[in-house]
C-alpha cells in the first residue's frame, strides 16, 4: 500500500498537517500574473520559492513558466530585501525587458516586514522603472490562506494598480476569472462572444500557458490581458466575479477604486452554475441568449438524462479549491450523485457558508475546510465510508490506488496527465467534458469488474 | 571521446552571452563563464550569490537538505516546520524510489508532513505547535525517527527547532528526533542545505548502531538518491559482485542502515557535491576512506567496480567483478553498436546539479556525442577544477554561515581501514583515495564551462550552437523544447531511468536516440509555412 500508515480511526489533530489539500499564496500570485500580457512575475524571497513555484506550474502546464526572484541571502534577511528588489527590477528591465513586473511577497519578506509599496515607489523615484513600464505588487504571506488567497491578492493588485476611471462609461462587462485553466478562460471568452457581450477578462492565461509549438520560445506569449484593457475596466458597466474566494477580491478592488458595481457568481462549472452565469452575463450585456447557447445547454442535459442510471446514487469524495468545489458539488447533486466527503485546505467564511447552502441538499456529507482539512483526513473518511469515485488533483492517485477507487483528475496541480489546459471544464461544453470523464471512470470500472456473463456491450 | 566537433571561437560566444547585462552583472557573470582548457584548467567562479532578478535554475537550502539528502530515507517522518508551501512542493516530486522489505514495513515517502504555520505562529512563535505536531506524528505512526526542517520564517522569528527536538526526543524515549536549520535563505543555493543535512545526519544518526555487519567487502554508497531506481541497479550489480552494501546515503535507505554505516570499510561517493562532507567526517571519526566513483555510463561503471576491487585487493573479488563485467558488457555493446550510428557526431549541453553535468558526459561520449558546454547549478570550484583547489577557495560571508563540524577520531571506534603505506600504494596504482579531479579535466579544449547558467545565457547558447540535445531540469524543459531542441531532464529523468550501471546505460542510449531522432522536431512548421511552398493562389490559378 502506498499510504500504508493511514489509519481508519480519525483523531483530532492540532499541530500536524498531513498531505495538504492546499499550497501557499505566492504560487497563486505567480499564476495570476502570467495572465497579464508582457508581464514577468517576480518572487520577493529566497530562490527556492520561485524555483518551487515555477517547477509546479511547469509540471502542471508542460509550458515555459518564467519568473524572477530577489534571491535573498542571510544578509538580505537580516538587513531587509530592499536592495535585492531594487537590483532585481533594474536587472529584469535590462535583460528580460517586460512591460510589467508583478512582484509578490513570500513568508520570508513578510516576516521581516519588507514593504512592497514603499520599495516599488523607491524604484520609481530612483528612475529604475523605464518610461511606459510598470511594477505592480501584491502582498502574499504564505502563512495566511492558501494559493487561492495569493491568486486573489494578485488579481486585486491588478485592479487596484491599473484601473482608471475616465468618467466615460464603456459598453463592456468585466469578468474577473477565478483560478481556472487557460482552456476555461478561452471558453469564457468564446461564450461571451457567442452571447454578443463585449467583455474584458482578467487575468487571462489563455495563449500564455497553452502556447503552440513554433520552434521559437516567446518569452512573452501573445496571450494575457493587456495594460490598456486592464485600465479600461474602470469604465466598464459592471463586473462579474467568477468565484467568491479567488475572484471577488478583484471585483471589490475595482468597485472601491472606480465605482464599478459587481456581482459575484459561482464559477460556471456544471449546469446550474453555468445557467446563473449565462443569465447574469446576458443581463449585464443587455442581450438575449442566442439559440446556439440554449442548444449547448440542451446537449448537456441530454447526456445527463441519457446516462442517469450510471450516475444515480454514486458516492463521491472530492478535494481541492473553494471556487471549484462549490459548483462541482452542486453539479454532482444535479447528476443525482452523492458527494459524501469534501475537503479543502483553503479557509474562508464565505466558502464555508456557500458550501453549507449547497449541502442542504446533501445533509449526509462530511465537509471540512481550512486548518488540518487535509487529504489524510479525507482518506480516513473514505476508509470509514467508502466511495465510488474520487475527484481531485494528482495527489489523489495514491488514495485511489490504495482504496481501488475510480479517479477523475480535477483541480491544481495535475502533474501526470494532459488535457486540462486545452479542454475546458467551465460552461455547458465544459460540463459535458466533466460528465464524460466521470462516466468513463465509472464505466471502465464496471467493465473491469463485471462477471463474464454480465459484461455489457451496450451501456 | 568524439573529438570531431569543430568549436566556434568561444571568446566571441562568451561576449554574446554577457553583453546585454548591466556592466556590474556582466563583470560578475564573466568570471563564471570560462573557456575550458583541460591542460591548465582555468578558475571558475562558483558557489557565489545569484544576481537578484537573473532567472536562475537554483533552489534553496531547504530543498537541498529536506528534498535531496533526507527525503529518500523511507522510515523517517520528515516534518517541515513552516507555512504549507515548502512541504507541499517537496512532496514526492524528486522520484526517490524505495522498496520496503515487506508490505508492513515503514514507508513515509508518500506522505507530506507540515506544521502549516499561521500568522499567530509567526507573531507568537511556532515552537509550541511544532512540539504538538511531533507528538501527534509519534502517536499516529510511532516512527524510529522524526526530522524537523526549518523554513525561512523559522530562523527569523527565533524558533529553536533543535531545543524542541531534544525535548521531544527525551519525552518520547524510543524515537530519535532531530532538527535542521536549513532555512531557504542560508547559503546561495541548495548546496548549503546539503552541507547542513550532512552535519545533521552525521551528528544524529551515524554511529548509533554498532551491530556487526556480515560480509567481506562492505561499503556505503554516498550521494546516490535512487531517482528513477538508480540505486536499485547499483544494488543489483553489487550483489552480483559479492559486495555488501551497508548503507546508502540515502536512496532506498532506512534509519537502521544509516545508523550502522560506520561498520563499512569503504565509502564510495557518487554525487561529490552533496555528500563529500560525510566522506571526510567518517574518515576522520572512524577511519573509513572514501573514493569517488561514477556509475553513470557503462564504461564508467566497469571502471568504478575495478577501483573497488583494487581497494579491497582481494583476488577472488577481482575475479568476480571481472566476470560480472564480462557478462554485462556484451549486452550493452549490442545496443550501443545498433544506436551509435544514429547519435555519432551529435552535440549535447548539460547544465544541471552538482555532479550530474559531469557524470552524464560519459554516457554522451559512449554515444559518440560531444559535450560542447556544461555547468553546474549549485557546485563549488572543486567540482569543476578538482579537489586540489580546496585550500585556495575563498570562504565568503554566505559560506561562512554554514557550520563546519569539528570532527575528531572516535576513541573506541576509530580504526583506519588502510595504513598510510597501503593508501600510497593504491595511489601509485592510480586509485585516488579522498580525491576528485572535477569536470573540466574531462572536457574538451574550447568547450564552455558555465556556473549557475541563467535563462538568458541558455537561450543564447542554443541560438548560437544549436545543440542536438540540452540537459537541464523541469523549469528549462519546455523553454528549450519550444526552441525545437529536445531537453533531457537530468533531475527527474523525464520519469524514466534508471540510468546507472549497465542496464541504466542501455536505458539512456535508447532515450537519447529516441529524443534526438524523434520525427516531431521536423513537424513543427506547417506545410504552408515552409519556404518554397507555392501559394494556394498559384496552385489553383486564382488571381
Amino acid at each position: 500500500m502506498l499510504l500504508r500508515h493511514t489509519t481508519k480511526e480519525v483523531k483530532e489533530r492540532e499541530g500536524l498537517t498531513i498531505n495538504p489539500a492546499k499550497t501557499c499564496q505566492p504560487i497563486g500570485a505567480m499564476y495570476a500574473a502570467l495572465g497579464i500580457h508582457g508581464c514577468l512575475p517576480h518572487s520577493h524571497g529566497s530562490q527556492g520559492c520561485c524555483s518551487y513555484h515555477r517547477s509546479t506550474l511547469t509540471r502542471h502546464y508542460k509550458e515555459p513558466v518564467m519568473a524572477g526572484t530577489s534571491s535573498f541571502t542571510e544578509g538580505a534577511s537580516v538587513f531587509g530585501g530592499q536592495a535585492n528588489l531594487l537590483q532585481a527590477i533594474e536587472t529584469i528591465f535590462s535583460v528580460y525587458d517586460p512591460d510589467i513586473i508583478a512582484v509578490h511577497s513570500t513568508c520570508l519578506s513578510e516576516t521581516i516586514g519588507d514593504d512592497l509599496q514603499q520599495i516599488t515607489k523607491k524604484a520609481s523615484d530612483d528612475g529604475k522603472i523605464p518610461e511606459g513600464k510598470f511594477v505592480i505588487y501584491a502582498s502574499t504571506p504564505s502563512f495566511i490562506g492558501s494559493h487561492i488567497t495569493g491568486y486573489a491578492n494578485m488579481v486585486a493588485g491588478m485592479a487596484e494598480q491599473f484601473t482608471v476611471s475616465t468618467g466615460e462609461k464603456k459598453d463592456q462587462v468585466n469578468i474577473v476569472a477565478g483560478w481556472m485553466e487557460p482552456s476555461d478562460m478561452r471558453e469564457i471568452k468564446r461564450v461571451a462572444k457567442d452571447l454578443g457581450v463585449k467583455i474584458v477578462l482578467f487575468p487571462d492565461t489563455s495563449d500564455v500557458l497553452d502556447a503552440p509549438q513554433t520552434g521559437k520560445h516567446e518569452f512573452y506569449p501573445k496571450g494575457g490581458v493587456t495594460i490598456d484593457e486592464l485600465k479600461s475596466t474602470g469604465d466598464s458597466k459592471c463586473t462579474l466575479a467568477l468565484g467568491s474566494i479567488s475572484a471577488e477580491p478583484g471585483a471589490i478592488a475595482l468597485d472601491k477604486k472606480c465605482k464599478v458595481p459587481f456581482e459575484t457568481l459561482d464559477m460556471p462549472i456544471g449546469l446550474s452554475a453555468t445557467d446563473r452565469f449565462i443569465m447574469s452575463l446576458s443581463k449585464a450585456g443587455g442581450v438575449s441568449v442566442p439559440a446556439e447557447i440554449t442548444a449547448e445547454r440542451g446537449r448537456l442535459v441530454d447526456v445527463m438524462a441519457d446516462m442517469e442510471q450510471y450516475l444515480y446514487g454514486k458516492k463521491v469524495a472530492l478535494f481541492g479549491d473553494p471556487d471549484h468545489l462549490v459548483p462541482l458539488t452542486e453539479f454532482l447533486l444535479d447528476l443525482n450523485m452523492k458527494p459524501v466527503h469534501i475537503v479543502s485546505g483553503t479557509p474562508g467564511m464565505k466558502f464555508d457558508k456557500r458550501m453549507k447552502e449547497i449541502l442542504e441538499r446533501a445533509p449526509y456529507a462530511n465537509f471540512k475546510n481550512g486548518l488540518n482539512a487535509d487529504m489524510f483526513l479525507l482518506h480516513q473518511w473514505i476508509k470509514n465510508e467508502p466511495v465510488d469515485l474520487l475527484i481531485g488533483n494528482t495527489y489523489g492517485k495514491y488514495i485511489a490506488r490504495d482504496e481501488d477507487i475510480p479517479f477523475v483528475r480535477y483541480g491544481f496541480p495535475i502533474l501526470d496527465r494532459v488535457g486540462h489546459s486545452y479542454f475546458p471544464s467551465v460552461g455547458y461544453t465544459g460540463g459535458l467534458r466533466l460528465v464524460e470523464k466521470i462516466l468513463n471512470a465509472l464505466l471502465d470500472r464496471q467493465d473491469r469488474d463485471a462477471l463474464e456473463e454480465k459484461f455489457e456491450l451496450v451501456m | 571521446m568524439a573529438a570531431n566537433y569543430n568549436f566556434p571561437d568561444p571568446s566571441v560566444i562568451k561576449e554574446e552571452l554577457i553583453n546585454k547585462y548591466p556592466a556590474k552583472v556582466a563583470k560578475k557573470r564573466s568570471k563564471s563563464i570560462v573557456i575550458n582548457d583541460p591542460e591548465t584548467i582555468p578558475e571558475v567562479q562558483a558557489n557565489v550569490r545569484t544576481v537578484p532578478g537573473i532567472i536562475s535554475q537554483r533552489g534553496c537550502s531547504y530543498a537541498g537538505c529536506k528534498g535531496v539528502v533526507l527525503g529518500p530515507t523511507r522510515d523517517i517522518v520528515n516534518i517541515t516546520h513552516g507555512p504549507i508551501g515548502c512541504s507541499f512542493y517537496s512532496w514526492l516530486t524528486r522520484r526517490n524510489q524505495t522498496r520496503p522489505e515487506s508490505p508492513t514495513d515503514e514507508n513515509f515517502i508518500t506522505y507530506c508532513f507540515s506544521t502549516d504555520m499561521q500568522e499567530e505562529n509567526i507573531v507568537f512563535g511556532g515552537e509550541k505547535k511544532l512540539k504538538v505536531a511531533i507528538q501527534e506524528a509519534y502517536d499516529l505512526f510511532h516512527p524510529k525517527a522524526i526530522a524537523i526542517f526549518s523554513t525561512c520564517p523559522v530562523g527569523l522569528i527565533g524558533d529553536d527547532v533543535h531545543a524542541a527536538a531534544r525535548e521531544m526526543k527525551e519525552k518520547l524515549g524510543d524515537c530519535n528526533v532531530f532538527g535542521f536549520s536549513c532555512e531557504g535563505y542560508r547559503g546561495v543555493s541548495q548546496s548549503a542545505g546539503h552541507h547542513i543535512a550532512n552535519n545533521g545526519v552525521f551528528k544524529h544518526m551515524v554511529g548509533r548502531n554498532n551491530a556487526p555487519v556480515e560480509g567481506k567487502f562492505k561499503l556505503n554508497l554516498l550521494g546516490e538518491y535512487n531517482i528513477g531506481g538508480d540505486a536499485f541497479e547499483i544494488e543489483r550489480i553489487f550483489e552480483k559482485c559479492g559486495i555488501t552494501l551497508v548503507a546508502s546515503f540515502s536512496g532506498n535507505s532506512t534509519v537502521t542502515a544509516i545508523e550502522n554505516a560506520h561498520m563499512a570499510d569503504l565509502n564510495v561517493i557518487l554525487c561529490h557535491r552533496s555528500i563529500n562532507y560525510m566522506g571526510d567526517m567518517m574518515e576522520t571519526r572512524y577511519g573509513i576512506p572514501w573514493m569517488k566513483v561514477n556509475f553513470v555510463g557503462a564504461e564508467s561503471s566497469a571502471k568504478s567496480l575495478r577501483k573497488i576491487a583494487e581497494y579491497f585487493g582481494d583476488a577472488e573479488l577481482t575475479a568476480r567483478i571481472e566476470a560480472v563485467i564480462a557478462e554485462e558488457a556484451p549486452k550493452v555493446k549490442a545496443i550501443i553498436d545498433e544506436i551509435r550510428p544514429r547519435t555519432e557526431g551529435k552535440t549535447a549541453m548539460l547544465f544541471v546539479g552538482g555532479s550530474r553535468a559531469h557524470h552524464y558526459q560519459d554516457l554522451f561520449s559512449e554515444l559518440g556525442m560531444t559535450t560542447i558546454a556544461a555547468g553546474y547549478e549549485f557546485a563549488h570550484r572543486d567540482d569543476y577544477e578538482g579537489r586540489h583547489v580546496l585550500p585556495n577557495i575563498k570562504i565568503d560571508a554566505d559560506s561562512k554561515n554554514i557550520e563546519e563540524l569539528k570532527v575528531t577520531a572516535d576513541p573506541d571506534l576509530f580504526n583506519p581501514r588502510k595504513s598510510e603505506a597501503e593508501l600510497e600504494e593504491l595511489k601509485a596504482k592510480g586509485v585516488e583515495i579522498n580525491g576528485y579531479e572535477g569536470m573540466m579535466k574531462q572536457m574538451e579544449s574550447k568547450s564552455l564551462v558555465i556556473d549557475d547558467v541563467s535563462h538568458y545565457e541558455s537561450e543564447k547558447l542554443i541560438e548560437l550552437y544549436k545543440p542536438d540535445i540540452f540537459c537541464a531540469g523541469i523549469k528549462e524543459k519546455y523553454v528549450v523544447q519550444k526552441m525545437g531542441v529536445p531537453l533531457k531532464q537530468l533531475h527527474s529523468y523525464d520519469y524514466g531511468g534508471p540510468y546507472t550501471g549497465f542496464e541504466g546505460a542501455v536505458n539512456f542510449y535508447k532515450d537519447i536516440d529516441r529524443m534526438v531522432n524523434n520525427p516531431v522536431w521536423k513537424l513543427i512548421k506547417a506545410p504552408w509555412e515552409k519556404a518554397g511552398t507555392e501559394s494556394l493562389e498559384a496552385t489553383y490559378g486564382i488571381s
